[in-house]
């Protein structure tokens, strides 16, 4: 019978031993942590996957299918990491070798480490719905605190989605609205309140955010989207812009910006009963101007006069925008891309059409025609 | 004979009626007799020639423009939806 130690000796003549200075990170081998989740978490040698010893032969394949890859195991000392490179050249990959020394000997010696950041204790409290889902877990958190999304309107639906997004943990919301808290917006915009009553929709907006979680940094527009300034506040850096503006001229400013520039547009609008939700994603589907090329004129515009809204319709159509928002902020789900989600309250009805790429669009299309941003004219006076 | 959903925003022309009933083997047909029973809906989504750039008409959850347009075959108890743009956000009193 072997001893450990006699064990070890057996396997490590058996696999190939490399030497920290012989691993060029910028090359194409893989190198694969072994180690428990803790000791990963303290710091790991960049670009490295991890996978838990315990786990490596059945999660190998899928994360290095290529049998013929450069595999480099390492785990603390070079002990746990022999074993795992024997495993793989059992499992036929061909080219695996342990690193000497394991991690211990590598930090020790000066190379480069990556210290992954993790939640605070206040924030793995605070976020703990999060972390317990494997599709969001400590790196979608992160993730989602790094996130910075655009919201286009602090009315209706601008008001759930900002809520939602804050409480969510995302890191920056940007609110772009001119307008004044009055009123008639308390029946639905549930970011305002009677305290705010009388001050710009961004301030009361951003007061609402902040009591709701510290994470968040708010940056506030109180002004008209034009084209004067959407270059000014899109070069902030945005990952992902919630539309839900109340007239079109915005809403071709919005399109037309983020074709340009890559980002992605969660589309909501409502009326009365009904709303319709979307995401146009640059480079992956169509744009708003595939669905509607260009605003009716105004004497076919939906009649200004006789809006109004059910109040918690743009409640249902804002936080299906927000779902969206924090999918593509996170890289998961199959979000809204192509297909228009049409919201019938009264009914109680969902359904869903498809919105193809229009390859002769004006804007996203093969031969675009329009190239710079246009100012159309706001068709219903207040 | 197709079911035609009716959004809000152009009930006004179908007296308040979320679900018309119209008839046509194609787009063409069916909108020609859409317009003839209901003028003036007919006259929001539809100029005679092609369907207006800020009206969409899907057929069975699919856009017509990419289905051939006009000519685009309409099975027997399709689905048809009409969907002008819509802009309200917020729907505030104007």
């Amino acid at each position: 019978m072997a001893t450990y130690r006699e064990l070890l000796q057996r396997v490590k003549a058996e696999i190939t031993e490399i030497d920290a200075p012989s691993i060029d990170l910028k090359g194409d081998a893989v190198l694969v942590d072994v180690r428990r989740h803790d000791e990963w978490e303290q710091g790991h040698i960049p670009g490295a996957i991890h996978i838990p010893r315990g786990s490596l032969e059945s999660r190998i394949e899928g994360l290095v299918p290529d049998r013929n890859a450069t595999v480099v195991v390492y785990c603390a000392s070079g002990e746990r990491s022999a074993f795992g490179a024997k495993s793989l050249a059992e499992l036929g990959y061909l080219n695996v070798s342990s690193l000497a020394g394991g991690f211990t000997d590598w930090k020790r010696n000066g190379y480069e480490i990556d210290l992954p950041r993790s939640l605070s204790p206040e924030r793995r409290t605070r976020y703990s719905r999060h972390l317990l889902i494997p599709e969001i877990g400590d790196e979608g958190q992160l993730k989602l605190l790094d996130s910075r999304v655009l919201l286009i309107g602090a009315g209706g639906l601008g008001s759930p989605a900002a809520l939602y997004l804050a409480a969510a943990g995302v890191g920056r919301i940007g609110i772009i609205d001119a307008d004044i808290v009055d009123e008639t917006n308390l029946q639905r915009q549930i970011a305002h309140s009677l305290d705010t009553l009388g001050s710009p929709k961004v301030d009361s907006a951003k007061r609402s955010i902040e009591a709701l979680n510290p994470d968040v940094e708010v940056r506030t527009y109180r002004e008209r989207l034009t084209s004067e300034n959407i270059d000014r506040i899109l070069d902030e850096g945005w990952d992902v812009i919630v539309d839900g503006a109340d007239n079109f001229p915005t809403r071709y400013l919005v399109n037309d910006a983020s074709v340009w520039r890559g980002i992605p547009v969660v589309h909501g609008s409502i009326y009365r009963f009904e709303g319709q939700v979307t995401v146009f994603k640059p480079g992956d589907g169509p744009c708003y101007r595939c669905l509607f090329p260009e605003p009716p004129p105004p004497e076919l515009a939906p009649s200004c006069s006789e809006g109004g809204v059910l109040g918690v319709l743009p409640g249902i159509v804002g936080t299906l925008q927000t779902n969206e928002a924090l999918k593509l902020a996170l890289d998961i789900g199959d979000p809204l891309i192509g297909r228009l989600l049409l919201v019938d309250a009264l009914a109680a009805d969902f359904s869903e059409v498809r919105v193809a790429k229009n390859p002769n669009c004006p804007v996203c299309g093969e031969h675009p025609t329009i190239t710079e941003y246009i100012d159309y004219v706001e068709f219903c006076s207040r | 004979m197709s079911v035609v959903r009716v959004p809000p925003a152009l009930r006004e022309e179908t007296g308040g009626a979320r679900e018309v009933e119209a008839d046509g083997a194609t787009v063409r047909e069916l909108l020609d007799n859409l317009s003839s029973s209901l003028p003036s809906l007919g006259e929001r989504i539809y100029d005679g020639e092609g369907i207006r750039p800020f009206v969409n008409v899907y057929v069975d959850g699919e856009d017509v423009r990419t289905l051939g347009g006009l000519d685009a075959p309409v099975r027997e108890h399709a689905t048809v939806v009409l969907l002008p743009a819509m802009a309200g956000g917020s729907a505030r009193a104007r």
